[in-house]
């Protein structure tokens, strides 16, 4: 499965990163706000008004990675989200308490509808294909990714927008602020979509070369599934963009996945730069896509040329295992 | 890829009853479920009928053997993905039996749902407005889609692959949809499908800021209709390939035969006047399975009851079937709209009818939207050589799938 197009909106400004590059600056403070770029070349400002931030968030990176790829209307779109559209959730949870029940208006109802983005990305494009929206926490973007896979076998030579939105809202933070979640890594947020097809073309920036899940492993078949992978590639993973968090209740696993893949490996730890949430590997995986594109993983004075494979691998508090394999093209 | 798909068990719990049985009888002597609403705490408990499932939250925990706090999405899920399980055979005591005849199946779990915990999250919400320190954490813990599935995929020991789909009222039809992929693709040996949705605060305001709700009984595919009551429930069904359909040993009569999913593009909640999605979501079912629209012998239609539903997926089938029409009818009038579950729950209304040969009627017809006399069951009809059954389930957001339900061997 070949990226022909990645648009992502992050705490880190990577939006235009085309035209202005990524200065890599960690994020500060305890909850990482989306840096979000000018949408009005992307979508009418008048629908943008009326869109809570995880809609126009997941509709603009859509849109930009269609508009990269050169396709106008994909054959699928898959949308991963692990919370939904919280804000809308929240404005219409608040006002139902506050009013008991009454005199409440329809729209934030309407928009708290977990499958939102990818319909308005749907409707925006006038686009009649399959249209799915996956839930599973921190495995949603991985499902979305296998469900692209799948649909591109069944359907060769087919296009699939596939990607993931989670938003941080004051409610949301409040409450997994209390969960514990951000006790030594902050909160974050944010969105992005991928054109993937089964062919490389010109456009290609990588390839995506396998997605594992596990729930909550044991030691060996943590072990078992990291030798796999390191098998898989041929010894030749070259960067590990690492979900680990500070003081990470997983470090072990984290730690026993980068003894695995070899001495060689340089980890990165992508959560510094997008914050906690549960989607955060579909940031990576652009992250991951962006430097094997430009053929150079250079991130805060550190430089790696001519980079062959980049792992993404988050262990989620919840149990939640992913790894998604990229290589150059 | 070509393997087929085989239904080899079901598990149902709605407003008609508790199990799959209790559904059966209740089609069968068209008694409805809905009524004044008597387990949610709501100020519209007296004005809109819901059809809710006729227990409180204590004695579900109690059917299910379950303790804590859990949101009535896992609870109602649990119970139905159990009795399906159970029926196919793959229940161990409380756990999903992996190893058949020595070889051990690779089991999925896809569930969907749209409320999830939030019948539990509403009733935190109030003193955590007051204070955010306030409230129980264990009222939001189950908040997510994907928790309750989790909650379920835990009761039942499912760990190989765990799934959640989000797609408003077409959801569950798009979890069982999904199996058959991944079963086609040899990704999974067994999955269990389908959704489950409790009636919640939330749901039922939001649906009246619409203004589709019925204050009386509602009439779907009816000329009068006044919108739509809502529901409560779960319905699952076993899905196997044939590899394991051989192993289980199963004479499974009912097949997935086609299925698809389209978008109507046309607005966030309303469906398009010429039914564009709907159309669309028929018509490539059909043309999975290879079946022609004349093949078909009846629909279980979305008919929720809405002007704009019914009127919208009258037109589309009017575009697939041309004016030979197939005899449909829709079972919201007996269970309520039941949100993500209504897919799962029709696809084993469908299988009823199918190994049945019955035909179950809508409730409370007076001017049937197609008027051509008999296609729109208004009463228990007994059929013969039914063989292709399509049930449709559209949702928010343009949202639209259509499953075909296949008898596996001919039956003169």
């Amino acid at each position: 499965m070949y990226i022909n197009g990645a648009s992502a909106i992050s705490p880190l400004p990577v939006f235009d990163a085309m035209a202005s590059g990524i200065s890599f600056i960690p994020g500060e403070g305890n909850r990482l706000t989306a840096t979000e770029p000018a949408y009005n070349n992307l979508i009418d400002p008048k629908l943008i008004r009326r869109m809570s931030r995880v809609i126009r968030m997941g509709v603009a990176t859509a849109m930009d990675a269609l508009r990269q790829a050169d396709v106008s209307n994909p054959d699928a779109i898959i949308t991963g989200t692990a919370y939904g559209c919280l804000e809308d959730t929240g404005i219409f949870l608040k006002r139902l308490v506050e009013n008991g029940e009454e005199m409440l208006t329809p729209t934030a109802f309407i928009q708290s509808t977990h499958n939102t983005v990818g319909a308005q990305v749907a409707l925006l494009l006038k686009c009649h294909a399959y249209n799915n929206t996956y839930v599973q926490r921190a495995q949603s973007f991985e499902r979305s990714l296998q469900d692209a896979r799948l649909w591109l076998t069944e359907h060769p030579g087919s296009s699939v927008l596939v990607g993931a939105a989670d938003e941080l809202t004051d409610y949301s933070y409040g409450l997994l602020e209390r969960f514990g979640l951000y006790r030594h890594q902050a909160g974050g947020e944010g969105a992005a979509y991928y054109l993937v097809t089964d062919t490389a073309s010109e456009k290609s920036w990588a390839r995506v070369d396998r997605v594992y899940t596990l729930f909550d492993p044991g030691p060996q078949e943590l072990q078992e599934l990291a030798t796999t992978l390191e098998q898989e590639a041929s010894g030749q993973i070259d960067v590990l963009l690492s979900g680990e968090e500070e003081m990470d209740y997983n470090a072990d696993q984290y730690a026993k996945v980068s003894s695995i893949l070899g001495g060689g490996l340089s980890v990165i730890r992508y959560k510094k730069y997008c914050g906690v949430y549960p989607t955060a590997t579909a940031f990576a995986t652009w992250l991951a896509a962006w430097w094997l594109k430009a053929g150079k993983v250079e991130v805060e004075g550190w430089q790696l040329l001519s980079p062959r494979r980049i792992l993404v691998y988050q262990a989620d508090p919840s149990g939640y295992h992913s790894f998604i394999l990229l290589s150059a093209c | 890829m070509q393997q087929a798909v085989y239904i080899a068990g079901r598990g149902a719990i709605s407003a008609i009853g508790k199990n799959r049985k209790e559904n059966l009888e209740a089609l069968k002597k068209g008694e409805t479920g809905i009524g004044s609403i008597r387990y949610l705490s709501t100020v519209h408990a007296g004005l809109f009928p819901a059809g809710e499932v006729k227990a409180d939250n204590e004695e579900l925990s109690k059917i299910a053997g379950w303790t804590g706090t859990n949101s009535r999405s896992s609870l109602l899920g649990f119970i139905a993905a159990r009795e399906a399980l159970q029926e196919a055979g793959l229940m161990e005591g409380n756990k999903v039996r992996h190893t058949v005849s020595g070889k051990r199946l690779k089991i999925g779990l896809i569930s969907s749902t749209t409320v999830a915990g939030m019948d539990l999250t509403e009733n935190f919400f109030p003193a955590f407005l007051e204070n955010r320190k306030a409230g129980k954490l264990r009222m939001v813990r189950q908040h997510e889609g994907g928790a309750t599935t989790e909650r379920i995929a835990q009761a039942l020991g499912i760990r190989d692959y765990v799934n959640t789909i989000s797609t408003a009222c077409s959801s569950s039809a798009n979890a069982i949809l999904l199996g058959a992929r991944l079963l086609k693709a040899g990704e999974l040996d067994v999955v269990i499908a389908g959704g489950t949705d409790a009636l919640s605060k939330f749901t039922l305001n939001g649906f009246n800021t619409l203004m589709i709700l019925d204050q009386q009984l509602c009439q779907p595919f009816d000329q009068n209709r006044r919108g739509l009551n809502l529901g409560e429930g779960a319905g699952f069904l076993v899905l196997v390939g044939e590899k394991a359909a051989e192993l289980l040993g199963g004479n499974y009569r009912v097949r997935v035969a086609g299925y698809a999913n389209a978008n109507d593009a046309h607005h966030q909640t309303a469906s398009s006047p010429d039914g564009t999605g709907s159309f669309l979501a028929m018509k490539g079912a059909l043309e999975m399975a290879g079946i022609a629209p004349d093949q078909v012998g009846y629909i279980n239609l979305h008919g929720t009851g809405t002007q704009n539903n019914d009127s919208s997926e009258s037109i589309a089938i009017e575009r697939v079937f041309g004016n030979r029409y197939p005899a449909m009818s829709t079972t919201k009038g007996y269970t309520g709209h039941t949100l993500a579950a209504c897919g799962g729950l029709e696809a084993i209304y469908s299988c009823f009818s199918l190994e049945q040969q019955l035909l179950f009627p809508c409730l409370r017809i007076q001017h049937p939207v197609i008027e051509t006399p008999g296609v729109v069951v208004t009463e228990l009809r007994t059929v013969s050589g039914l063989q292709h059954v399509l049930s449709n389930s559209f949702g928010f957001g343009g949202n639209c799938s259509s499953l075909l339900f296949s008898l596996r061997y001919s039956c003169i």
